[in-house]
């Protein structure tokens, strides 16, 4: 396959830490029917480096992240941690993987237990993953610190609900710090907070990706963090990758029919007077069959974007494209690249830089 | 309040354009709502302003806890103890009541006949908000007949146009909510905000657990079914890029009060409350440069103890020796075309240099510590 040629954006940061070699993960959803949730996804993870999970809910990309963490079973493919393969078959396996591999939940109102205070919450990793003899108490104080929950007498005696969400997320990242992963998975880490703390818990995760040089998969909705926070974006739709590059190419000048409407979809600020104020009744029936084409599925023979496609045609409903290389760092899985992105294809490509920062 | 005699005649039809300047639909004065605990009330909203044109979008933003919501249900009286509105009133003006009514001074059964059928709410998640065991058509049939005085074939006539109104197909009629997209569900409960032909909405955050795509959907449909139907729009959200593009108008709230109202446009070239221009400075954006960004650092205050004066102080980069006696009336920013451009914050400008970057978190800095 041309991914496998494909150099990772986030290459550049440090050295490999996990693989993911074409993995797929089927659900059986009763009647006989197959759920592909994810499907032929290759990526790499590397050492200081983010790498963002871009796509709708349902697109595959949490799944992705449980199956990385080794909470689900792999129907296909590899996983590699450290160039070796992992195992996961017994319980002490598994504990080890955690020490490596952590993952941070959405919604931090529900990932913490409401009967424990914060001591409690990190106290216990510490203890499994550093032994019974650690200096547990330093330990806590000091990766309440990292978090910047401080000062960290005050917080450790309290519970869940005397936290704000904002807090609540700091105590779920320490949490995870506990076991000292060289990987982080953090899924939708920000989107159940408010706006105004986003930010703040982005640069905090930065912060940490630079402190302790984690590798991490950023999973979101929102394209515009990605372009803010990662190194490298992958798209996906309906399970399978269908763009990925560099961030700020695949946000400035998106390849795929699917990206290219995520990148307008995204609220804009600057798009004033046009779109949504006083445009609705004008551009009303222009946009109501793509309306009702957003409201139907992923399809399940051909490209499974072709039902909302502009530029489908019969190719795209008898054959799902793989990921076309566009160039070093890029590829999008498109049939139709010379028409959806004519100036990526033909001619030189745009004088962007591939950004290192 | 004098109440208007010179009400807008009911013969304007409902596809009526809104006439600008004309009397607010809905009139919010004064309000406060306090919520009662053993440690003293906290004030959560405190003697606000807020006027709401007809066909017009206002958006309240702000973050959780800052009163948005508090405010907009004080003001439909859906609040329940420990909450209780303790000053204030809401003046309400619709086409289709004879003369202006203190909703605060309302009846039971005045309030029955007001909501829904002049004062809709699209609640936040629609997940919770939908009846689990109502098929989609019960629950549309349940409002149409507990507002509405229709016979029963119109009713469920009604709840297929409902449908098409919104853009789901009438196959899903018969679906239970578990069986449709968040999306779907979302545009359910806007169909059956629309039940009654209201002439208000408020959406208390419809969009935020949705897609952008998705979202983005929505959005233009509820301002189409707004061009078409001619309601006014009370859109609750804390995402201020959002409200931007979709609002005429929007209100920043912070800590229970009003911090600055104008335009979207103003807002977004001329914010002038160090608070909004925070907010602005929070998103990160698709388009343009990638500017390195700082939010906002802290937390905000806690409304049982709010400190004296200006209650975003111990946030602001802007602050300085005075901002405790600030008072938090809004006044008209002195550099702005626009008279209706308001602030409560009376040494920024629009176009004052920002301070030096504030420290990137809360809390005291943790320093190196560890590996």
């Amino acid at each position: 396959m041309s991914e496998q040629t494909l150099t990772s954006a986030a290459a550049a940061r440090g050295p490999l830490a996990m693989e993911a070699i074409s993995v797929g993960k089927d659900f059986r959803i009763g009647r006989g029917h197959t759920l592909h949730a994810v499907r032929d996804v290759s990526f790499n993870l590397y050492r200081g480096a983010v790498v963002a999970l871009v796509g709708e809910s349902g697109s595959g990309k949490s799944t992705a992240a449980r199956l990385l963490a080794g909470q689900e079973r792999l129907t296909s493919g590899t996983i590699r941690l450290d160039g070796k393969q992992v195992q996961v078959s017994s319980r002490g396996d598994f504990r080890r993987y955690k020490s490596e591999v952590q993952l941070v939940f959405q919604d931090p109102f529900s990932s913490l237990n409401p009967i424990h205070t914060v001591r409690y919450h990190l106290e216990r990793p510490v203890k499994l993953h550093q032994g019974q003899d650690a200096k547990v108490g330093q330990e806590v104080v000091s990766l309440m610190e990292q978090v910047r929950l401080t000062p960290a007498k005050q917080f450790l005696a309290k519970y869940p609900h005397e936290l704000s969400g904002g807090q609540r997320q700091r105590v779920s990242f320490a949490r995870a710090l506990a076991a000292r992963p060289s990987v982080l998975l953090a899924d939708e880490p920000v989107s159940m907070l408010d706006v105004s703390i986003r930010l703040e818990m982005l640069n905090l995760l930065n912060d940490l990706r630079q402190r302790f040089r984690l590798a991490m998969l950023y999973i979101t909705h929102d394209i515009a963090s990605a372009r803010y926070f990662a190194d490298e974006i992958l798209v996906m739709y309906a399970g399978e990758i269908v763009e990925r590059g560099p961030a700020e190419e695949v946000t400035q000048a998106p390849a795929h029919p699917y990206t290219q409407l995520l990148v307008t979809s995204a609220p804009d600020p600057d798009n004033l007077g046009s779109a949504l104020r006083g445009g609705g009744r004008r551009q009303g029936s222009a946009t109501a069959s793509a309306r009702q084409q957003n409201l139907d599925g992923a399809a399940t023979q051909g490209c499974p974007f072709n039902t909302r496609c502009p530029f489908a045609d019969d190719l795209c409903r008898r054959e799902d494209p793989a990921l076309m290389q566009i160039s070093d760092t890029r590829g999008a899985a498109c049939w139709h690249l010379d028409v959806a992105a004519p100036e990526l294809i033909s001619g030189p490509r745009r004088g962007e830089d591939t950004t290192t920062t | 309040m004098s109440a208007d005699p010179a009400a807008r005649p009911a013969a304007g039809s409902s596809l009526a354009d809104p006439a600008p300047g004309s009397s607010p639909v809905l009139d919010i004065r004064d309000l406060s709502v306090v919520y009662r605990t053993p440690g003293g009330d906290v004030r959560a909203v405190d003697h606000v302003n807020l006027a709401l044109g007809a066909g017009e979008v206002v958006g309240l933003a702000g973050e959780s806890g800052s009163g948005k919501s508090t405010l907009a249900y004080g003001a439909c009286r859906l609040l329940r103890a420990p909450a209780l509105v303790t000053n204030g009133s809401v003046i309400y003006r619709g086409r289709r009541v004879s003369r202006p009514a203190d909703i605060l001074q309302m009846r039971p059964d005045e309030l029955r006949r007001l909501r829904w059928r002049e004062i809709a709410i699209v609640f936040q998640s629609a997940m919770n908000a939908l009846n689990p065991v109502l098929n989609v058509r019960d629950q549309l049939l349940d409002a149409i007949r507990a507002h509405l005085k229709m016979p029963r074939d119109e009713a469920r006539e009604r709840t297929a146009s409902l449908l098409d109104l919104v853009g789901i197909p009438r196959s899903r009629l018969r679906s239970y909510p578990h069986e449709l997209s968040g999306g779907m569900r979302q545009r359910v409960m806007i169909a059956m905000a629309l039940a009654a032909e209201p002439e208000i909405i408020i959406m208390d955050e419809p969009t935020t657990a949705l897609d952008v795509v998705v979202q983005r959907d929505i959005l233009a449909q509820i301002v189409e079914l707004k061009d078409r139907l001619g309601f006014s729009i009370l859109f609750i959200t804390h995402d201020l890029s959002l409200l931007l593009e979709l609002a005429d108008r929007v209100a920043v709230m912070y800590a229970g009060q009003f911090v600055e109202i104008a335009t979207s446009d103003e807002i977004h070239r001329e914010a002038a409350h160090p608070y909004t221009k925070g907010l602005l400075n929070s998103f990160p954006s698709l388009r343009g440069p990638r500017r390195e960004l700082v939010g906002i650092p802290g937390s905000p205050p806690d409304l049982g103890h709010p400190p004296p004066g200006c209650p975003f102080v111990p946030r602001c980069g802007y602050a300085r020796p005075g901002c405790e006696d600030v008072d938090m009336r809004l006044l008209p920013v002195a550099t702005s075309r626009d008279p209706d451009h308001v602030t409560a914050c009376p040494f920024v400008l629009p176009d004052t240099p920002a301070p030096p970057a504030p420290p990137v978190t809360s809390g005291s800095p943790a320093g190196e510590l560890g590996t």
